[in-house]
């Protein structure tokens, strides 16, 4: 289990989380959720250790991965896939699945596995990921960090930007990954995304965790979740 | 001797200050790839190889081509961890910031510079040739049907055409260990996207360090190459990191394969415009070209435009 424990973190002088608090279960979706700068993907980035934390903690299955250097909070087995989803642009797609594989020393039956949830992308082994499109690319972040097989998957908005088939191969996987144990923990802004997948919901306002709530219950009010996000 | 065979001895010239140059500016090119650290010490290390050299010869007594050997290893490897510890201890400390790296590379220089001075001494000093072969070149003419000639003064020495073929093996090793391994695949990967690079387990800063040793090796190594043709003085520094800096810009600021085209095209052309006309003149040619790269294509005929 991922736990984040009261962590502040800012930007220089600009504090922008403040005491942020919650828990992430294995084989369960917890959806991170807020306005534009409430602190989501500043949160990814202090989970992964790219982000220094001012105050706090936070723990994987009893391991303070926050006093860990930064290349050994993925070791312990977070994959990340982030905003604009970050590729190694020059590197080809075979490339950027090793650089996910050399992570934990997975072996070659975990790319097989990835590459059997993404088959596009074995047809594209040898060419730079700055040629993919977009769908491509962002199956191929989802991939790289697959192949770490993480016990806590982070996803930051993984279906910005991408066409209804796309959406829904991703959303596939995400929901694959719960099936497996994985914990997941999603930021996303397409409510009805939410919705569909979420098991629970944190909602962040300006730096602060303001509610944890089960999805059960936003599925039931769902203009609960419509006024918090203030669509 | 006529204008062809003197062309070809301008060419292998050429050929010799193009091998050193891509060695010296394929190092300078690796650091700001990967690290975005414009390294304004990178000449005192290919200064420290020569001297290095000189030291190594001097210290062991031995013949000059065991000595030379044995300079061609320990030259390198001890400037290579000369910089790997100041990576650690002066930029790590700095975050690798771009403006307040070129500060303290600057100081750095100096800080070699004269501490080169202060033991070595301000002469230049020679390293014997390992082997000094000459090698007499053939020319070819049409004279009532093709005929060989050997023309009086067309020759190169065996140690020319070892520091060219030296430097051709280093820079393919280079090509295949950034492509080929689990060594490169970091390196490649933090070039890409340091931040995201961390986040999947590889240790951005020890590749950093590696990567800073490893530019300051290469320029060592140019050095020690350079030095049984050139002596080591404690000032050599200054012009080749001028040249290095040029093949680097007209190439691409951290496109390696950029950086070796750009250092042909510069060290032909330098060789063969010394020979007929001046070093002065080459070395304005030079300049002018990176004045006009920088006009029409800021980021070099190689390097990708900064989005």
């Amino acid at each position: 289990m991922l736990q984040v424990e009261g962590i502040d973190v800012a930007y220089g002088p600009v504090p922008v989380l403040r005491g942020v608090s919650f828990a992430v279960q294995p084989g369960r979706i917890t959806c991170l959720l807020g306005r534009n700068g409430a602190g989501k993907t500043t949160t990814m980035k202090a989970i992964m250790g790219i982000l220094p934390l001012q105050a706090g903690r936070i723990m994987l299955d009893g391991v303070e991965v926050s006093r860990l250097p930064k290349h050994r909070v993925a070791q312990q087995g977070i994959g990340y896939v982030p905003q604009g989803r970050r590729l190694f642009a020059d590197l080809t797609v075979a490339e950027n699945l090793a650089v996910g594989l050399r992570t934990r020393a997975s072996g070659a039956a975990v790319r097989e596995e990835v590459l059997e949830i993404f088959p596009r992308l074995r047809e594209r082994l040898d060419q730079p990921a700055q040629t993919l499109s977009g769908g491509e690319q962002q199956m191929l972040a989802t991939a790289r960090a697959l192949c770490i097989r993480p016990k806590v998957l982070l996803l930051d908005e993984p279906t910005e930007g991408l066409q209804p088939s796309m959406i829904e191969a991703i959303r596939q996987v995400v929901v694959r990954m719960r099936a497996e144990g994985v914990a997941v923990l999603l930021v996303e802004q397409r409510v009805e995304a939410v919705l569909s997948v979420a098991d629970d919901v944190v909602f962040l306002e300006t730096g602060r965790v303001v509610e944890t709530v089960p999805a059960e219950a936003l599925r039931a009010d769902p203009g609960r979740l419509l006024r918090r996000l203030g669509v | 001797m006529e204008f062809g065979p003197h062309l070809m001895l301008a060419v292998l010239e050429g050929a010799l200050q193009a091998a050193v140059l891509a060695l010296m500016a394929s190092g300078l090119s690796l650091v700001f790839g990967v690290m975005r650290v414009v390294n304004v010490a990178h000449g005192e290390f290919y200064m420290l190889g020569a001297v290095g050299a000189w030291g190594v010869t001097s210290f062991l007594g031995i013949s000059p081509i065991l000595g030379f050997a044995a300079a061609l290893v320990v030259a390198p490897v001890l400037v290579g961890l000369l910089a790997a510890a100041v990576d650690v201890t002066v930029l790590k400390r700095l975050s690798y910031d771009p403006e307040r790296t070129i500060v303290a590379t600057i100081g750095l220089l100096y800080v070699l510079q004269q501490a080169t001075l202060m033991t070595y001494g301000a002469d230049a000093r020679p390293v014997a040739e390992p082997f000094s072969a000459r090698i007499a070149l053939p020319w070819v003419e049409w004279k009532d049907g093709l005929q060989l000639f050997w023309p009086w003064g067309l020759y190169t020495t065996g140690y020319r055409l070892f520091v060219i073929a030296a430097a051709v093996a280093v820079l393919v090793g280079l090509g295949l260990v950034m492509k080929h391994t689990r060594l490169g695949l970091m390196m490649r990967a933090t070039q890409a996207d340091g931040e995201i690079a961390a986040a999947f387990g590889i240790p951005v800063e020890r590749v950093y360090a590696m990567v800073f040793g490893l530019g300051a090796g290469l320029a060592a190594l140019a050095g020690v190459l350079i030095v049984p043709i050139t002596q080591a003085h404690y000032l050599m520094g200054g012009d080749a990191l001028l040249m290095s800096f040029i093949v680097v810009i007209i190439g691409g600021l951290g496109s390696l394969g950029g950086t070796l085209v750009a250092a042909v095209l510069i060290g032909l052309s330098e060789g063969v415009i010394s020979v007929f006309f001046s070093p002065t003149l080459a070395k304005i040619l030079a300049t002018l070209l990176v004045a006009f790269v920088l006009i029409f294509r800021p980021q070099g005929l190689f390097g990708k435009a900064a989005r």
